[in-house]
């Protein structure tokens, strides 16, 4: 059971400071962002390579393959939500990449970075400026990549604060199987 | 290829010792450091001397080196900031991230282990103690002559009764599982963890990932070389019998919580996944079914093999767990020190326990990880738990056993280890001794 502060039942906000924590405290790679009512995650903001922008939306089809291939793909990263945008405020193309989790994601990075490149992410990265050029044998540079792309949130919210992915599928599983049991009983 | 004629022996081979010494170092001087790498080069053993397995060669002795002892020696201040940042930094600055505080912080560390001189660590290993004795007297008699290079600190280790299995000192039997090189000529155990590149353990070769990583320079230094991580834990073996016996109103019921704890019997090391209400000798000593299980298949819920105990948590074999656990293994060397305590005996309060060095390439994504996440991560597995020995505890803790209908909480459970030492160590190859010995 996650830490449910004042219970899952009661929505809460957390307002956080500009670096990103409350107390300094490192990971094995550096600063530990603290989880809030919307849980563990990461928002990572960088400038495309120009004329990359379609190499970039042609791999949203090629992640939608895998997870369809392999459902499981992704599960060690005990992941809620990702979402991939591309937008351009008049400083030419950026990507975001955000992530929710149930973890610190310094805990997972290695497997992280393993999964980028079994599932084709890591050739995404590369249209990015700045992805370290040798990043197949260079695993502490691609760790500062993310690093210092990283733009933590001021303010996170959540309508079922801490709740993790495993105890709402265990929930709905409860759910189906209760709901189940009701018919076998007509 | 691993060159085996090259790599110290250490994390390759388990010479037929029953006992061992570590001597922590430190050079008052660089010449003098220089002068005793040379002169104990010659008699470290390789891993093709020591696999050869001669009785009359007896060259078991391993040198490692910490970050300073490498600066100390004469290592160029760009080749030392080609090493990891973990490495460099030490242990000590890593306590936080690691667990290693309250009663676990390195304010409370012995042996000096702590100290800035410390510069290096020998490893003795000798067949008996006649053989230990004669070891330590060479080496004393040769750091009569080269007064700059001062024992810090010793440890004796030495086996417990009963002797006919290898154990700690809560009882448990050790060894069970080590990861397997591919291509060394030796197979893995059926279940166990598919044999793994050298690169996982050894500067110099592709890893897991399929190619060489970044090493530290120069090459002559780091290649077959291996990174160590020294940990040194205090087991309180009076805490932990009072625990067995609050739990367990029989024997039979103690052994099973001890078994709980563990995820294996504790006098055979059968596991639980395969025989969960009784031990089983002869499962416990065949070495071809005692890692033949898995947890996803064969115990989804932990209702044989709770998912908190220390297997379980420590080697996951669990694809939902982990896709890349053949890239979180150590290799595991070292034993036990201080008195053994009989089974009927009063707790004597005597400074027992374990000293181990775990050997890899990469400390964060090895050690680092093992200790912090898998050991010591509350959220690991939704068990708001830690790992019943290898995590650091400093209050009371539960530990989660399922168990139809309604899950049983083991409560108050008091802390069964203390960390009382740790360093990271580098860990040449015999080329990479004799450049340092070559320094200026």
């Amino acid at each position: 059971m996650s830490n449910t502060k004042n219970g899952w039942s009661t929505p809460a906000a957390l307002a956080i400071p500009k670096e990103g924590y409350f107390k300094k405290e490192d990971g094995r790679y550096g600063p530990l962002f603290p989880q809030t009512p919307a849980n563990y995650g990461f928002t990572v903001i960088v400038k495309v390579k120009p004329g990359r922008e379609e190499a970039i939306r042609e791999y949203g089809k090629t992640i939608e393959a895998a997870v369809k291939a392999s459902p499981d793909v992704l599960a060690p990263l005990k992941l809620h939500y990702l979402r991939w945008v591309l937008f351009d405020v008049g400083s030419g193309l950026h990507f975001m990449y955000q992530g929710i989790f149930d973890t610190d994601f310094d805990k997972y990075m290695e497997d992280a970075i393993a999964l980028f490149n079994s599932t084709g992410v890591t050739t995404v990265f590369v249209n990015l400026e700045g992805f370290p050029e040798d990043w197949k044998t260079n695993i502490p540079a691609v760790t500062k990549f993310f690093r210092e792309h990283q733009c933590p949130s001021f303010l996170e919210y959540g309508e079922y604060p801490y709740v993790s992915a495993d105890e709402i599928k265990k929930a709905l599983k409860l759910k189906e199987a209760f709901s189940e049991m009701l018919d076998q009983m007509q | 290829m691993l060159e085996l004629d090259d790599v110290q022996h250490y994390l390759l081979t388990r010479p037929h010792a029953t006992i061992a010494q570590y001597n922590f170092i430190t050079f008052r001087d660089g010449q003098a450091g220089r002068n005793w790498v040379n002169a104990l080069s010659d008699i470290v053993g390789t891993a093709k001397t020591v696999m050869a397995a001669s009785p009359t060669d007896m060259r078991w002795v391993s040198l490692a080196f910490t970050f300073n002892g490498l600066r100390k020696l004469g290592l160029d201040e760009v080749s030392l900031a080609s090493f990891p940042e973990p490495f460099r930094q030490g242990m000590v600055a890593r306590a936080q991230m690691l667990g290693d505080t309250g009663i676990n912080h390195p304010d409370n560390w012995e042996d000096n282990i702590t100290s800035e001189d410390l510069h290096a660590v020998v490893i003795l290993f000798a067949r008996d103690k006649v053989e230990r004795e004669r070891c330590i007297k060479k080496h004393d008699e040769y750091l009569k002559d080269n007064p700059g290079v001062e024992i810090l600190s010793s440890l004796l280790l030495e086996a417990v009764p009963p002797y006919d299995y290898v154990h700690e000192h809560f009882g448990y039997r050790d060894r069970l599982t080590t990861p397997v090189i591919e291509g060394i000529g030796i197979e893995p155990m059926p279940g166990s963890h598919p044999p793994s590149k050298a690169g996982e353990f050894f500067l110099g070769y592709p890893d897991e990932s399929g190619v060489i990583p970044l090493q530290p320079e120069p090459e002559i230094l780091s290649k077959n070389g291996s990174f160590l991580a020294y940990r040194k834990m205090r087991e309180h073996v009076g805490a932990f019998r009072e625990f067995l016996k609050a739990n367990g109103k029989t024997v039979e019921e103690q052994e099973l919580v001890a078994a709980k704890l563990m995820g294996r019997w504790r006098k055979t090391g059968a596991p639980l996944v395969l025989c969960p209400d009784r031990d089983d000798h002869e499962l416990g000593f065949d070495d071809k079914r005692n890692n033949n299980f898995d947890y996803e298949k064969m115990d989804p819920h932990g209702y044989a093999c709770p998912v908190g105990s220390h297997i379980r948590r420590m080697n996951v074999r669990d694809k939902g767990v982990s896709r890349i656990m053949n890239r979180r293994l150590i290799i595991r060397r070292g034993g036990t020190y201080g008195p053994y305590l009989p089974d009927d005996a009063e707790d004597d309060g005597a400074n027992r326990g374990i000293a181990v060095f775990a050997g890899c390439a990469d400390l964060a994504r090895q050690f680092e990880f093992l200790i912090s996440v898998w050991a010591n991560d509350p959220e690991f597995e939704e068990l708001n738990e830690k790992d019943p020995f290898a995590g650091s505890i400093d209050g009371p803790f539960e530990l989660t056993i399922p168990k139809r209908p309604i899950k049983k909480k083991l409560k108050g459970l008091k802390a069964f280890t203390t960390v009382t030492g740790g360093a990271y160590f580098f860990l040449p190859g015999i080329k990479g001794l004799k450049y340092l010995a070559s320094l200026k």
